[in-house]
């Protein structure tokens, strides 16, 4: 599945395409944008609901969509070192 | 401690207000990212994994009370409660909103602080030894002469768009506590036959990708004459240096690629045309800027004798604490290294109260050090156990300067974008596998450095241990290095063989340290002991 992400503009948080015009904080709301990601970008960035938008490869599993690379699930639920601050805890970033 | 004129302050709050003016226009679309992202890199504001993030500049490591509470207020007011004090003598918010950055700014700006070009292909925060005018082996007092760069750097128009950044370091002793020799360039203060006072440039030294050990371009330049001859060296660089490839465009390439002898010769030229020019600072403003770095009042005819009975606070004082130049002080080093903690980070709270131990203490004065510990360096023995308690309290007391657990590691993976691995994880697995003080002690001076890619942040090209996490085929994975430093015997790692996962990487590093206990004489640090007996046993015991 082919998953939209960014950064909100005014805070910098991690977002992920919900559908339509939304973004949301958390992983779990992201939809597979399929072909249409490429022009999905393009519209949400001019209309600044998303900061530096871009395209990651991920894969349906038990616990919702989830990046294929490391890196995108730390984006996904904050830093490793500080559960503290994670996202959604009950997710483990390691695994898909 | 220097403090600003009205041309400083000036300038400062005029940054602020232009900022702002960009915040506004980015935030209302009349800017896009493509067009904002270098104005707000170079008011430090990066856009990293989680959020913005804010670097500060803290001009060769050294704030006051004031100013360290103010970092604090950030941590505490604009970030999620903690700040990061990184190897380039500075600190870093990691969860910065950038609707709220020019009041974060303007917060600094009634400090004296300023997040100004601590990004970009500019001059960087200028740093220096932290134990600056403190330690009894230094020459000279390397601060004003790091002031003075600083301000002939700061938004020196020829050199805001150099080919890449530019990293300078000043130091004033044989003792090198700043990885001089590391830097695009390096200053060391000397003493020329005749008493006067100079400095020894080395040029083209950097980690990164391609480490190299800055050569000596020129054994002594008068001091008057040292912002003259740096101005020389970047506008050699400046002209010459690649700017058609990233990661070909350090000066350190150039010097390379064209050989010390020739950018020597050069410098030589275009540093004698300067000269005709008469661009040297004038000596009024030398004595201006010297006159914020006198000695606090010390005073005099104290005891060296310290209470040694509590034994936990012996060996804090044996292992963090360091020889000051007067009778009866001594500098001491704060650890932001606790045993599983994240290195470099403290909360809001630890911040303010190293400010008030500064204020009380030690002439309202701190350093940030370049390993991502806070010193402070005027300290009176008699008050040394007061102090102990209150970090000892605060979870600050750790005793571990300069051995195993006392390691850089860049944010990594957790924080970074630009990351492969994270270093952090691994950095607290080694901590707590070598957390017993006794263990670490007898192993002795050992700089272990992580970096998490090899932009090389962590610096683990000079790591006596160096550890180095790549991606590989998407997976973390660590490369060991054993070998390198930073210090006066400067020298780069060698890799000793394929990596390891997480966990592999602590066990191989403890295995190295059982080859050099196995194998260690007399008085050996680790990395002499590897450098009389080669990467050979290291190899062999790692991997049979």
């Amino acid at each position: 599945m082919k998953i939209l992400t960014g950064n909100d503009l005014k805070t910098g948080d991690v977002v992920w395409w919900a559908g339509d015009t939304r973004w949301s904080r958390h992983l779990a709301d992201a939809v597979d944008a399929g072909a249409e990601a490429e022009a999905i970008l393009k519209r949400e960035e001019a209309a600044l609901r998303v900061n530096v938008p871009y395209i990651v490869d991920g894969k349906q599993t038990d616990q919702g969509p989830m990046p294929l690379h490391i890196k995108e699930r730390v984006r996904a639920f904050g830093p490793t070192v500080r559960p503290d601050l994670a996202i959604n805890t009950s997710i483990p970033i390691l695994k898909t | 401690m220097y403090q600003y004129d009205k041309y400083d302050q000036a300038m400062v709050d005029a940054r602020v207000a232009e900022f702002r003016d960009q915040v506004r226009r980015r935030l209302d679309g009349s800017l896009s990212e493509d067009q904002f992202k270098h104005l707000r890199l170079k008011n430090g504001l990066y856009l990293q994994l989680h959020a913005y993030m804010l670097r500060v500049a803290i001009p060769y490591g050294t704030l006051s009370s004031k100013q360290m509470h103010m970092l604090a207020h950030i941590a505490r007011t604009y970030d999620k409660g903690y700040g990061h004090f990184t190897t380039r003598q500075n600190i870093q918010y990691n969860w910065i909103n950038l609707e709220q950055t020019p009041d974060i700014l303007a917060d600094l700006a009634t400090v004296e602080m300023h997040a100004i070009q601590t990004s970009g292909n500019c001059i960087r925060n200028i740093s220096s030894d932290h134990f600056a005018g403190a330690a009894a082996d230094e020459i000279a007092d390397p601060r004003p002469w790091a002031e003075l760069l600083r301000q002939w750097s700061t938004f020196h128009p020829e050199f805001q768009l150099l080919p890449r950044k530019f990293k300078i370091a000043v130091i004033a002793s044989a003792t090198d506590r700043a990885a001089m020799r590391l830097h695009d360039i390096g200053i060391e203060l000397v003493n020329n036959a005749d008493g006067v006072l100079g400095a020894k440039f080395f040029v083209g030294g950097g980690m990164g990708r391609t480490p190299m050990i800055a050569p000596c371009i020129r054994e002594f330049v008068p001091a008057e004459e040292l912002i003259s001859y740096s101005e020389a060296c970047l506008r050699v660089y400046n002209r010459y240096g690649r700017r058609d490839n990233k990661y070909k465009a350090r000066i350190k390439i150039l010097v390379h690629e064209i050989g010390a002898d020739e950018y020597r010769r050069q410098v030589e030229e275009e540093f004698a045309h300067m000269k005709t020019l008469g661009l040297i600072p004038p000596v009024a403003e030398l004595e201006r800027i010297s006159a914020f770095f006198t000695d606090p009042a010390f005073e005099q005819g104290l005891s060296d004798d310290i209470d040694r009975s509590d034994p936990d606070f012996a060996v804090w004082v044996d292992q963090n604490t360091h020889k000051h130049k007067t009778p009866g002080y001594v500098s001491v080093t704060i650890s932001l290294k606790p045993e599983g903690g994240i290195p470099g980070d403290a909360t809001a709270e630890q911040i303010d109260l190293m400010a008030d131990l500064a204020e009380r203490y030690a002439f309202d004065e701190l350093r940030v050090t370049h390993t991502q510990n806070i010193v402070l360096a005027h300290v009176r023995k008699a008050d040394l156990y007061a102090i102990w308690q209150q970090l000892d309290a605060a979870g600050l007391a750790t005793a571990n300067l300069d051995l195993i657990s006392d390691m850089i590691a860049c944010p990594g993976l957790d924080y970074c974008s630009l990351a492969n691995a994270r270093s952090i994880p691994v950095a607290q697995k080694i901590s707590q596998r070598f957390a017993d003080t006794g263990r670490q002690r007898d192993l002795g001076e050992l700089k272990l450095k992580i970096s998490g890619c090899i932009n090389a942040c962590g610096h683990h090209h000079a790591g006596h241990i160096g550890i180095l996490g790549v991606d590989k085929k998407g997976v973390e994975n660590f490369q060991l290095l054993l070998g390198g430093s930073a210090a006066e015997d400067v020298s780069i790692a060698k890799i000793v063989g394929p990596g390891f996962d997480e966990d592999g990487i602590v066990n191989a590093v403890e295995t190295v340290t059982n080859v050099y206990l196995g194998a260690r004489e007399q008085g050996e640090r680790f990395v002499d002991t590897y450098r009389r007996i080669g990467m050979e046993p290291f190899k062999e015991a790692l991997y049979g």
